[in-house]
């Protein structure tokens, strides 16, 4: 092969950029049409609102009084509030070191058709003086009594 | 009083960057050559100011003077001394001033290592670090004085968080800094040759060692925050794809690209405007990510929404850094011009495909980062991007990145015949397919994913050797040590960083393939077995510590009923802030660790710490194979700025353009 004219290589070299790029705008695509998670408050999720089927993420408070944890097993049950809408949460697993009775919580997992939550992970990565800011947003969308703008499954991609 | 001082060198030290930004840049421009010798005492009389205010906050911290804000809100009595210190850079306002500190530091050593440099070049390069300090410093006294006084004066201070309270973490931000500022020294390089209408190989040169050394330390920094997180967060991950980390990938990725495009830029004096590009954008990278992390925009938009000022004024400083350096580059890019020319099939054409691959995944990073943070800001709702996005688009791009590393050190430049190439490498390539069709099975499983993994990985390493052994047959038979010794420093800094990619590569594959995690309830006395190990949970004790309470369980790890290790993971609980904190416990090994970390308490009665546990017991086959081959990367790096060439003198447009394998080096 020989050395192509810069002007030829020039071209070449761009091509094979956009070739590059349009491959991963298709990785990006796809991986947006199954990864992303989107983001419900409780009272969406009381009004059915939320995709079943779909996971997604659940954020609120953890009410207090709500924590039963199931004798031999490492099952917790709690109730996500966001002072409106209470959604019983099923989780099986370690929580992390900042889950508490009264404090901010975020869950991820899917909802079954009786409306109750079970969760695949439960995150609480903040630190003892604020609250995840997605279960903080949800309380003050239910204080508000308005329902926070959250995109629905189809729009978006 | 110490603070006071601190405060004012800030003011001294940004009036003395206000004349090493404006005064050796006119110089330059009307050469003047007293303006121009200003840069060089002006950078070292900063660089004095800056870490006087360093010691300054540092005292204060070492003290306790809670009569300080940024100490009340970030220490406290009962942490050891050098947590204490290590403090001084856990809030926003330290670590702004060790941002500066950095930058400060870094003009410092471009001030002593600058002896061959023709002086308008130096004085253009100072001039546009001090424009960046002016802008650090504007920023810290305007929104963040790190020495703001606090008026009555708290008793007690409120602690750095627990989870700072490590040893990486008081090497890590220092690192990931140096490295991120680093980045401003290419930039400036960038920056100045752009002005000057004049970049070549020599450019290149001098701007190459400056490029690698931030490189390097990025590398190693990246390394320890994330063998931190394996070790501290408690649920035993190396990497979350978590906003915080994608902000110092992305210079990462980026710095990556330059390194070898400035490769080619010196060797060959092609790729120039490319280079220049580049280096414009890890920086503005680097800002990026000081911008994410600290504006508390990730935190919440609203946050930001709601205290602007700082997030305003970085956006601002951004726009202006980045805008700036790219209107410039459009302006005056065509003067700097392309470079040689060359083959479909050569080094250069790989390296280009490699920089393709590398900015578009560094892309892909971006998108994934910023969109929900976008679609938050624009109130179109709420929505996380998860590591499951990263995996499926990072590793399809970087697998041909991680082929290509294979080809490309023993392509000749300008041309290299495929033929040639394959008689090379037949035999690394013969060894990566067939280790990757037995690997996976002799470790008990095979999956396409593992299978690729183990191919890159082998392929990687055999090519390496492959390179080294073409470079030792090509000397004279019988000495090995001669051969060995016609190579530089910079060349085995190359072999050592790819040999650590494939390390890293293996590392990634084996833990993600065979990792076994069981989170699992035990009483005392309870044994499981847990890939091949028998982990027998005896109990817990109570006990106190330094600033904290903990409770230090006992796991006896057994291996074919012979004692291996007893493992004493801890749960902590913090006096100051009552944060609770799990320290694991890990077997490090080179096959792999064993890793226990303490759930709660899980008996009958609530809180009843003598009864049974929720623990995680985790094998990780081959996790420390990642850290050690981003170690490598980082001591290739560092490796390569050894070489002598770049401290002889060099002959101005110089380009070797010779393109025999022996000039191939580098």
């Amino acid at each position: 092969m020989k050395p192509l004219k810069p002007r030829a290589q020039r071209l070449a070299w761009i091509g094979a950029g956009l070739a590059a790029l349009g491959v991963a705008v298709g990785l990006v695509l796809n991986a947006f049409q199954s990864n992303l998670v989107f983001f419900f408050t409780p009272s969406q999720v009381a009004a059915k609102e939320a995709p079943t089927g779909r996971a997604f993420r659940i954020g609120g408070m953890v009410e207090s009084g709500s924590v039963v944890r199931e004798p031999n097993s490492l099952t917790v049950r709690f109730r996500v509030t966001d002072n409106a809408q209470t959604i019983p949460v099923t989780y099986t697993g370690l929580l992390p070191d900042l889950f508490r009775e009264g404090k901010g919580v975020v869950a991820q997992g899917s909802v079954a058709a009786d409306g109750s939550f079970t969760a695949t992970e439960v995150l609480a990565k903040h630190d003892e003086n604020y609250m995840p800011p997605q279960a903080q947003s949800a309380m003050d969308a239910a204080r508000k009594g308005t329902t926070m703008k959250t995109l629905r499954e189809g729009q978006g991609r | 009083m110490i603070p006071e001082l601190g405060h004012f060198a800030l003011i001294l030290a940004l009036l003395v960057a206000l004349a090493q930004a404006a005064l050796p840049l006119l110089g330059a421009a009307t050469n003047s050559a007293p303006l121009m010798a200003l840069a060089r005492p002006a950078a070292r009389a900063q660089a004095l100011l800056v870490a006087f205010a360093f010691g300054c906050l540092a005292w204060s911290f070492a003290g306790n003077d809670f009569s300080v804000l940024n100490v009340a809100s970030n220490s406290n009595s009962e942490l050891p001394l050098h947590y204490r210190i290590a403090a001084t850079w856990g809030s926003h306002e330290g670590s702004l001033l060790l941002w500066t500190l950095m930058l400060a530091g870094w003009s410092f050593a471009v001030t002593l290592f600058s002896r061959n440099l023709p002086r308008e070049l130096l004085a253009r390069v100072l001039s546009v670090m001090g424009l960046i300090s002016v802008g650090f410093l504007l920023f810290m006294l305007l929104t963040s004085n790190p020495f703001e006084r606090l008026v009555p004066a708290a008793v007690e201070g409120r602690d750095l968080n627990p989870l700072l309270q490590d040893p990486g973490m008081v090497f890590h931000p220092p690192l990931l800094y140096m490295g991120y500022v680093g980045f401003s020294v290419a930039f400036s390089f960038a920056v100045a040759a752009l002005i000057g209408g004049r970049l070549d190989a020599a450019w290149a040169r001098w701007s190459r060692p400056w490029t690698t050394v931030a490189w390097s330390f990025l590398t190693i920094g990246i390394a320890l925050g994330s063998g931190w997180a394996y070790y501290t967060l408690g649920w035993g991950g190396w990497w979350f794809w978590d906003p915080v980390e994608n902000a110092s990938f992305m210079p990462w990725l980026t710095g990556t690209a330059l390194i070898h495009s400035l490769a080619v830029t010196e060797k060959r004096g092609a790729f120039r405007s490319w280079t220049v590009l580049l280096a414009i954008l890890a920086f503005s990278l680097s800002l990026l990510g000081t911008f994410l992390v600290r504006s508390g925009v990730l935190t919440s938009v609203h946050a930001f929404a709601t205290d602007p000022a700082r997030g305003v004024f970085i956006l601002i400083f951004l726009a202006v850094v980045v805008g700036g350096s790219l209107a410039l580059f459009a302006w005056r890019a065509g003067k700097v011009g392309l470079g040689g020319s060359f083959a479909v099939v050569s080094r250069e054409s790989m390296l280009l495909a490699n920089n393709i691959l590398l900015i578009v995944a560094m892309a892909s990073v971006l998108l994934g980062t910023l969109y929900p943070l976008f679609l938050d800001a624009l109130g179109l709702g709420k929505l996380s991007v998860g590591p499951p996005y990263f995996d499926s688009v990072f590793y399809p791009l970087m697998a041909p990145a991680a082929f290509l590393m294979g080809v490309g050190p023993l392509a000749r430049w300008s041309h290299a015949p495929i033929p040639e190439l394959w008689q090379r490498l037949r035999w690394a390539f013969a060894v990566a397919i067939v280790s990757a069709l037995i690997l996976p099975m002799i470790l008990g499983r095979w999956t396409p994913l593992i299978a690729g993994g183990v191919l890159l990985a082998v392929w990687i390493v055999a090519s390496v050797v492959e390179t080294l052994r073409v470079r030792i047959a090509s000397a004279p038979r019988g000495d090995l040590l001669g051969a060995l010794r016609t190579n530089s420093s910079s060349y085995y800094g190359m072999l050592l960083a790819h040999l650590g990619v494939g390390i890293f590569i293996a590392g990634v594959t084996l833990v993600k393939g065979y990792e076994i995690e069981r989170d699992i309830r035990l009483e005392p006395g309870d044994a499981v077995e847990v890939g091949g190990y028998e982990f027998r949970f005896v109990g817990v004790t109570p006990g106190p510590g330094p600033n904290y309470r903990a409770v230090t369980g006992r796991f006896e790890v057994r291996k074919d009923a012979r004692l291996v290790e007893t493992l004493k993971p801890e749960k902590r609980i913090y006096n100051a802030s009552g944060q609770a904190m799990t320290i694991a416990a890990i077997d490090v090994g080179i096959l792999g660790d064993r890793y226990v970390s303490l759930g709660e308490p899980a008996g009958a009665t609530a809180g009843d710490i003598t009864g049974a546990w929720s623990v995680r017991i985790y094998v990780k086959p081959f996790i420390d194979w990642i850290w050690a081959g981003v170690l490598l990367m980082g001591l290739g790096g560092f490796l390569a700025v050894m070489d002598r060439r770049y401290r002889l003198a060099p002959r101005r447009g110089s380009v070797s353009a010779s393109p025999s394998i022996a000039s191939a080096a580098d």
